[in-house]
């Protein structure tokens, strides 16, 4: 690949504005991981069956193996590292991490960013409102369980801080 | 009063969860070197075929491939069992199941290296396959391997149980089928190799098992270990599906020897269902002998498993298919047969539960239906039939601690079992059933008489202890299992130790984090590694103090005076006063299972220091019209031993129940002319947090003699009653018999409209079992 075939794409990530050349059919994860070193956004199957991939553009949970960079511009993308306020995690990943919902950690950067998308909108969701939004992502770890307790904790305690 | 443990016990929070929930903790494919390519593989279309040709010149020609393989460059067969080195790095003569390799690529990205796939010519001659167990043993054609479809087959009695079934007031026999299913971790294997300048070879891979994969590695490269270097990335989930070695393992290691450059490969979804060595399909048919009073008198168990392409763990997997079955209840007399065959799929081997969640399934329905026949309740018939602790299996299996009569108490009362289930609304059914489960086979995979599990210390100044492991954290916690362990025999914090875990430059070994052993083995190992630097550090303090080492206590960062709390030392001054008198402070721990083979061959599977035990209530709600089976609810019951970390055990606890539900109603690997019906995460139906059950979990404690603290198994016991547990609650709720893994809606619809209201097997094949291998029995048993 040369670097005429390459196309410049201006993306705001984390908070930060950055501009990168890339192969316009590069998706939004693979731009993430291999041109971005934004490697928590984890691939489960790239074809939008698991949400293992997910991410949060202008706040909404979105899969990144679906999107192309292209069709972002002006938008803002948060990923697994844009979740901490500087050294201080979100609540949802200290009560993630307290209880144990984190088995493996290969879902978990999704369901976290997930779960943030959820109690941004509803800060005290009920155990059927969490298991509708988390619905869509895989974990074969957990039994799901330790993760629901997470996001009444985190909630519980103000998802805010 | 003090508690007796300062970590052990406590639901503390894991070393390595921070990196979790941040993003940080590093993958393999998340790995990226200078200069790297990446690999891809080509795989068969066909289910068995000859391979004629493989031409490959174009593919070299593709600007951007800087190396093509094909199996002559790698033609050494392996396989993770001795008995079974059936395997080749990339198919040389034939391929035996869609997804076999064949030849692979390595350019400067992934999508010049799936172009140049594309330019690889290969010339087949197909053959006729078998897709199933009936189709391998009637099969005409050329055989899948050597002069037979048959990989293995078995034969063990243990007493005479055809005596011991005519003197038997009641006698049933059931057939069975338990349909194959795969592990689907959430990550795809992947696999970097590096090759540096000085001839040293690094794999980084996301494995379960570097030390097997090591040995692999040397024997099919040709290279000797010490020029190896395999380091186990944390595993994205592994259920036994990363335990053997594989052809992207071994090609990106000969990748990045032929071009000097690091090399990458991550097997797409599709290709890791076709990596598999997944749960086998396995029809099965149970024969028990009761008293009228319902104790057994004898058992007569055959399975029939449909093993795949290639051997794997499949020797294994055949002998667990019978081996646990006196663990769980107390059998007299035993006859076990079974026979596993080569098929034109990919192959078959451990998931969680290795080999015995089919029996388990088989013989759980078996005694619910044998309970009904015989008046008693289906919890009164366990009961009557416990194990003993302290005993000897009818197959010689030693049984130290078993805490299955408190389980059953647990999930009985705490569901309401006996008073509920008489009473359900139509369509609501409650299910029972119980198991036992390995902590970690007696034997290793290749025969040595070292130890199994060995841990390093390595104390600094200031306190800290640095803990070296060849065991992997798969996400099971093993991690903190062993700093956990360390850190109460030391009386230091769980963040005062840094873990260097699975690599196999700087670690002892461990043999690996399958078989549910690691808690067990690796804790022992981490236990003695940790007493025995205690030992030196209370020399050092005993010295200083003027008084009896056997006087001192570790805790709190303090060694002092049991007796006198205040007159001690701090331990980073305990560990300095060491180093002073003696060198840098160290400790090692071994950990070597004791010998507890049975007089038979055979003998060598089944064997585990100590058994863990489970039991499980399922409550179903079926929809009479659609067929479908929803569980709102379960109560499960597990002895643990001693659960080290309870919130960590109690995870395993619910994930094995998660796990055991998928397979219960939905997950299966299925095929159709030939190909996979669904390798994709879409098709193959997983439960999502849609599905997730109410779970009531009771840890059991019977702080077992041999385990760390006490500690069992927790990983893969909790799975086994769940399954059966299922099917008997569909028959409370529907009066119908779902004789077959998974009960899908259709197969509910069916049994209703069945006059035996049964959906299963009817008989088994025809086969001819070697003569029985007749062993004696332990003395206990005898003239029972």
């Amino acid at each position: 690949m040369s670097i005429a075939d390459k196309v410049e794409v201006r993306l705001r990530v984390n908070g930060e504005d950055t501009a990168i050349m890339v192969l316009p059919y590069k998706t939004l994860l693979e731009v993430l991981r291999e041109d971005l070193g934004l490697t928590g956004t984890k691939h489960g199957c790239e074809l939008g069956e698991c949400s293992t991939c997910g991410v949060l553009v202008d706040g909404k949970p979105f899969l990144s193996c679906l999107a192309m960079p292209l069709d972002l511009e002006g938008r803002e993308v948060t990923t697994i590292e844009g979740m901490a306020r500087g050294r201080e995690p979100h609540p949802l990943q200290v009560a993630f991490a307290e209880l144990g919902a984190a088995q493996c950690g290969y879902c978990t950067p999704a369901m976290l960013l997930t779960a943030k998308a959820l109690l941004d909108r509803e800060p005290r969701p009920s155990r059927e409102m969490i298991k509708q939004a988390l619905s869509g992502v895989l974990c074969r770890c957990t039994g799901y369980l330790k993760i629901f307790e997470a996001v009444e904790l985190a909630a519980s305690r103000g998802s805010d801080g | 009063m003090a508690e007796a443990f300062s970590v052990v016990g406590k639901s503390l929070t894991k070393p390595d969860a921070y990196a979790k929930v941040s993003g940080q903790t590093k993958f393999a494919d998340d790995l990226s070197l200078p200069r790297m390519l990446f690999g891809r593989i080509l795989r068969s279309p066909y289910p068995h075929a000859r391979v004629l040709r493989v031409d490959t010149s174009a593919a070299r020609e593709l600007p951007g491939v800087l190396a093509v393989l094909t199996g002559d460059d790698l033609p050494v067969k392996f396989g993770i069992l001795p008995v079974s080195q059936d395997e080749e790095a990339l198919a040389r003569e034939k391929v035996r199941y869609v997804g076999d390799p064949i030849a692979a690529v390595a350019a400067t990205d992934e999508w010049i290296a799936d172009e140049a796939l594309g330019l690889i010519d290969v010339q087949f001659t197909e053959l006729p396959h078998a897709m199933s167990i009936q189709e391998a043993l009637a099969a005409q054609g050329e055989p899948i391997h050597g002069s037979s479809n048959v990989h293995k087959a078995v034969a063990l009695e243990f007493g005479d149980t055809d005596a011991a079934m005519r003197v038997a007031e009641y006698v049933r026999e059931d057939t069975v089928f338990f349909e194959g299913n795969t592990h689907l971790p959430m990550e795809q294997h992947a696999a970097v190799a590096q090759y540096a300048a000085d001839g040293k070879l690094t794999l980084w891979t996301s494995s379960q098992t570097p030390h097997y994969v090591h040995r692999a590695l040397g024997k099919v490269l040709e290279l000797p270990m010490s020029r190896i270097r395999v380091i186990a990335t944390p595993n994205g989930g592994g259920f036994g599906g990363k335990s053997d070695i594989f052809s992207h393992e071994l090609v990106a290691a000969k990748f990045a020897m032929a071009t000097g450059r690091p090399v990458k490969i991550t097997l797409t979804r599709e290709e890791v269902f076709y990596a598999h060595r997944g749960r086998h399909p396995v029809l099965m048919k149970v024969k028990t002998g009761f008293t009228r009073g319902g104790r057994i008198t004898a058992m007569q168990f055959q399975s029939f498993l449909d093993g795949g392409g290639y051997g794997s763990y499949g020797v294994a997997s055949t002998y667990y298919t019978g081996a646990l079955q006196a663990t769980t209840y107390a059998i007299p007399r035993y006859r076990f047969e079974a026979v596993r065959l080569f098929t034109n799929k990919p192959p078959c081997g451990p998931k969680r539960g290795h080999g015995t969640p089919q029996p388990r399934f088989a013989l759980e329905i078996h005694f619910d239906k044998a309970a009904e026949e015989l008046g008693v309740d289906p919890v009164e018939l366990r009961r009557r039939n416990l194990p003993a602790p302290d005993s000897r299996t009818v197959n010689w299996l030693r049984i130290t601690s078993c805490g299955l009569e408190d389980c059953i108490n647990k999930v009985v009362d705490g569901s309401g079992f006996l008073r509920r289930r008489t009473s359900m609304p139509k369509g609501r059914g409650l299910g029972f059933a119980v198991s036992s489960y390995l902590s970690g086979a007696g034997t290793a995979i290749y025969w040595n008489d070292m130890p199994h599990s060995e841990v390093q210390l390595k104390l600094d100044r200031n306190g800290g202890v640095l803990l070296l492991c060849g065991a992997i954290d798969i996400g099971q916690g093993s991690d903190h299992i062993l700093a956990a362990i360390v850190a109460e025999v030391l009386g230091v914090a769980l963040d005062d130790i840094q873990l260097s875990t699975g690599d196999t430059d700087l670690t002892p070994i461990d043999l690996g984090s399958y078989s549910s052993r690691v808690t067990f083995m690796a804790g022992n190992a981490a236990k003695a590694a940790a007493e025995s630097v205690r030992d030196r550090l209370f020399r050092a303090v005993a010295n200083a103090l003027h008084c009896d080492a056997a006087d001192l206590t570790a805790r709190d960062h303090r060694i002092y005076r049991s007796d006198r709390p205040a007159d001690g030392l701090t331990f980073a001054q305990a560990v300095q006063r060491a180093e002073a008198q003696g060198g840098v402070v160290t400790g090692s721990g071994s950990y070597t299972p004791p010998n507890l083979a049975g007089p038979y061959k055979g003998s060598g599977v089944g064997p585990s220091p100590a058994y863990s035990y489970s039991a499980a209530v399922v409550e179903v709600d079926c929809d009479l019209k659609t067929g479908e089976v929803k569980v709102p609810e379960v109560w499960i019951a597990h002895d643990v031993g001693r659960a080290i970390n309870p919130m960590l055990v109690i995870g395993q606890v619910e994930g094995s129940v998660y796990m055991a539900l998928g397979e219960a109603l939905m997950e299966e690997q299925t095929f159709r002319l030939g190909l996979h019906k669904f390798p994709s995460l879409l098709e193959y139906k997983s439960p999502t947090a849609l599905e997730a059950p109410v779970m009531h979990t009771y840890l059991v404690e019977t702080i077992d003699r041999e385990g760390p603290f006490g500690a069992k198994e927790a990983g893969q016991g909790p799975l086994l009653p769940v399954i059966p547990a299922v099917a008997n609650a569909v028959y409370d709720a529907l009066r119908i018999r779902i004789d077959e893994i998974p009960i899908t809606p259709e197969k509910v619809l069916k049994a209703l409209n069945e006059r035996d209201r049964r959906v299963g097997p009817k008989s088994v094949p025809t086969f001819s079992f070697p003569p029985l291998i007749k062993a004696e029995v332990p003395e206990e048993w005898k003239g029972k």
